[in-house]
């Protein structure tokens, strides 16, 4: 036998006691680590967006903008680069199979998103001249098993082609890695022009801008004039940098994320209380044996360490296991949610955060039952029969 | 060959409940010799609880000085307490005290985990005790599995499973009937006269005092004559 084994005897006393616990240190942990992965995830994305502007439809962005839009906005001092974008709605072979798509001016497009991933140079010479070649992200790639050359048909749950089509017939011309780990790479960026000759409505139109400035200090100006330059027309726009934005982009799952925030806070604090008292208890229930070990000669430290180990142990069996079922779910929300939250995981961060809350849950739940054990004098904890 | 195994001189022993004193012993003198049997009687509430738990370093004087072997285990702190009772002192509880969630062996092994053995060391030491108090049969059987002259069979040989020199035990048959309590009786007995442990044993029961070398009768904090009690 050894102290461990005493431990673990200890909390399999009661057994129904032991499982409720594990079981609401597990669903908070669970919770922690699905919020944690999203949250991380619209922060990535977030993020990995450096200085560049967006611009939107101002009535939200879902609503498109002429495409003349973009020579107006480089023409502005302080823009470097405009690269346009507009939403495919893309999957392959099946509706399920989504790939987030969208229809770009390679050039631009390469100018301005350059530092998220690099294009080969090979790759690149042909995404510039050929006008059904595509850019795809490994992710993609490698689900499908897609190598540069291969002809890809592209379906689109939004668009259609002027002969009825609802398939682009494309080709890979690169494949390429995201730099940042958890940046999304289940993407495909097909050309703007190939798209817009060949759509049956909406030409001439584009989803957003996005566009880097010659240095962060225009960034300020720039939001507000390049508003105030479409004010008043058809189509005005809302400008902000991209930061800002993609926390927009991802408001209504941010709003749920806020939510779950408090629910997880809420679930922390409860599982807090219901541990610690429930350890208090445990522990007051065995005084009479805690002073009988003491009896035996244990030093109290030892029983110290002995109570705090029973509660880690707790709350580690719950907290790891949580963590784990919460992998298992972020891995089934990738597919559900990848097309607005990339590169959602469980990431080592998490997996570092998710420890030392259990450290802290088992350290804080044991400590006052254990510092009390430790202290309890002998004479006491024996009582008088 | 009487060398003094302990000796307690002018121990005082004194609560404070609000602005109360309660005394219990006053001035306790005594001597018990290595090897010795000796059966503490008394009313209750005399002070025989608190004198075993004194000659155990589970409390401690308010005055006054304890020796065991010589050596003064008042000044002792709790750390030292702690390694002394676990190295020279066994206890046994009228109500056995034994570890539900442990079986006989595991709960005579407890004591041999303050000890630097070998698994298979503690495995032969929780053996040889079991053997002493004919138990071997019951090792992989809980408490609750047993009857109370087993339990307390169990709690004896924890008691004995690190070899102390000295035995207290509080009432140890006060749980059992005659039948089984002479059992027991016998068994401490045999300790006593064959591994030459030191009892101190606390009993109400004149039948079972009879199997110690000598009674002493405490009444009110201090010991008395057996005459003087009667009268
Ligand atoms: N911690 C304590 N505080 C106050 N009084 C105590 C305490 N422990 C024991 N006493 C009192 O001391 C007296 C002796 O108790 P005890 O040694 O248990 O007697 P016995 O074992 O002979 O019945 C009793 O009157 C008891 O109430
Ligand atoms: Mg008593």
């Amino acid at each position: 036998m050894s102290d461990f084994k005493l431990v673990w005897k200890n909390l399999m006393r009661r057994k129904l006691r032991t499982f409720l616990m594990l079981f609401a240190i597990l669903i908070a942990f669970m919770i922690f680590g699905v919020l944690a992965a999203l949250e991380q995830a619209f922060d990535s994305n977030a993020s990995s967006s450096g200085d560049r502007l967006m611009i939107v439809n101002k009535i939200n962005f879902t609503q498109p903008l002429p495409i003349s839009y973009v020579q107006r906005v480089r023409a502005l001092e302080g823009v470097k680069q405009v690269a346009h974008m507009n939403w495919f709605g893309g999957y392959y072979q099946e509706p399920r199979n989504q790939i987030t798509t969208f229809a770009v001016d390679p050039g631009s497009y390469i100018d301005v998103y350059q530092s998220e991933f690099e294009v080969p140079d090979a790759g690149r010479r042909v995404f510039l001249s050929e006008k059904t070649s595509v850019i795809v992200g490994k992710t993609a790639a490698d689900k499908w098993g897609w190598k540069v050359g291969d002809h890809i048909p592209l379906n689109s749950n939004i668009f259609s082609q002027k002969n009825g089509a609802r398939v682009w017939d494309v080709t890979v011309a690169a494949i390429v890695t995201p730099k940042k780990e958890t940046a999304d790479a289940n993407f495909i960026a097909l050309r703007y022009d190939y798209f817009d000759e060949t759509r049956s409505f909406g030409k001439d139109q584009i989803g957003w801008m996005a566009l880097t400035t010659t240095s962060a200090a225009y960034n300020d100006r720039l939001v507000k004039q390049i508003d105030e330059m479409f004010a008043n027309s058809p189509y005005e726009t809302s400008t902000d940098t991209e930061k800002a934005f993609s926390k927009a982009f991802v408001a209504q799952l941010g709003n749920i994320a806020l939510m779950v925030g408090l629910v997880v806070g809420a679930a922390f604090i409860t599982i807090l209380m219901i541990v610690g008292n429930t350890m208090a208890m445990a522990v007051r229930e065995r005084t009479r044996e805690i002073g009988v070990l003491k009896t035996l000669g244990f030093p109290g430290p030892r029983i110290l360490k002995m109570v705090l180990g029973e509660s880690l142990l707790l709350a580690v069996l719950g907290g790891v296991t949580g963590m784990l079922i919460a992998a298992a779910a972020t891995t089934a929300l990738r597919g559900a949610v990848g097309n607005f939250v990339g590169g959602l995981a469980i990431t080592p961060v998490i997996m570092v955060m998710g420890a030392v809350m259990m450290l802290l849950l088992g350290l804080i739940t044991g400590l006052m039952p254990a510092m009390s054990a430790m202290r309890l004098p002998i004479v006491q904890a024996l009582g008088r029969s | 060959m009487s060398d003094t195994l302990i000796r307690l001189a002018g121990v005082e022993k004194s609560f404070v409940k609000g602005k109360e004193k309660i005394s219990i012993f006053e001035h306790l003198d005594m001597t018990i010799p290595r090897g010795d049997f000796v059966a503490i009687m008394g009313p209750s509430g005399s002070g025989k609880t608190t004198l075993l738990n004194l000659l155990g370093g589970i409390d401690s004087p308010t005055a006054g000085e304890i020796q065991f072997a010589g050596e003064r285990i008042d000044s002792h702190s709790e750390r030292q307490l702690s390694k002394w009772r676990s190295d020279h002192v066994g206890f046994i509880f009228q109500f056995y005290n034994l570890m539900p969630m442990l079986n006989a062996a595991q709960n005579v092994e407890l004591p041999l985990l303050l000890k630097p053995l070998s698994a298979s060391q503690r495995k032969n030491n929780v053996a040889a005790a079991l053997e002493v108090v004919s138990l071997s049969d019951r090792a992989k059987h809980f408490p609750r599995e047993m009857s109370g002259g087993q339990q307390q069979r169990v709690a004896i040989a924890r008691a004995i499973v690190s070899d102390p020199q000295m035995l207290l035990c509080d009432e140890p048959t006060g749980d059992l009937d005659r039948t089984v309590a002479d059992e027991i009786l016998g068994v401490l007995q045999l300790l006593n006269r064959e591994l030459g442990k030191t009892i101190v044993m606390v009993t109400h029961d004149p039948a079972a005092a009879r199997y110690a070398k000598r009674t002493l009768h405490l009444d009110k904090g201090k010991f008395v004559e057996r005459e003087e009690l009667a009268a």
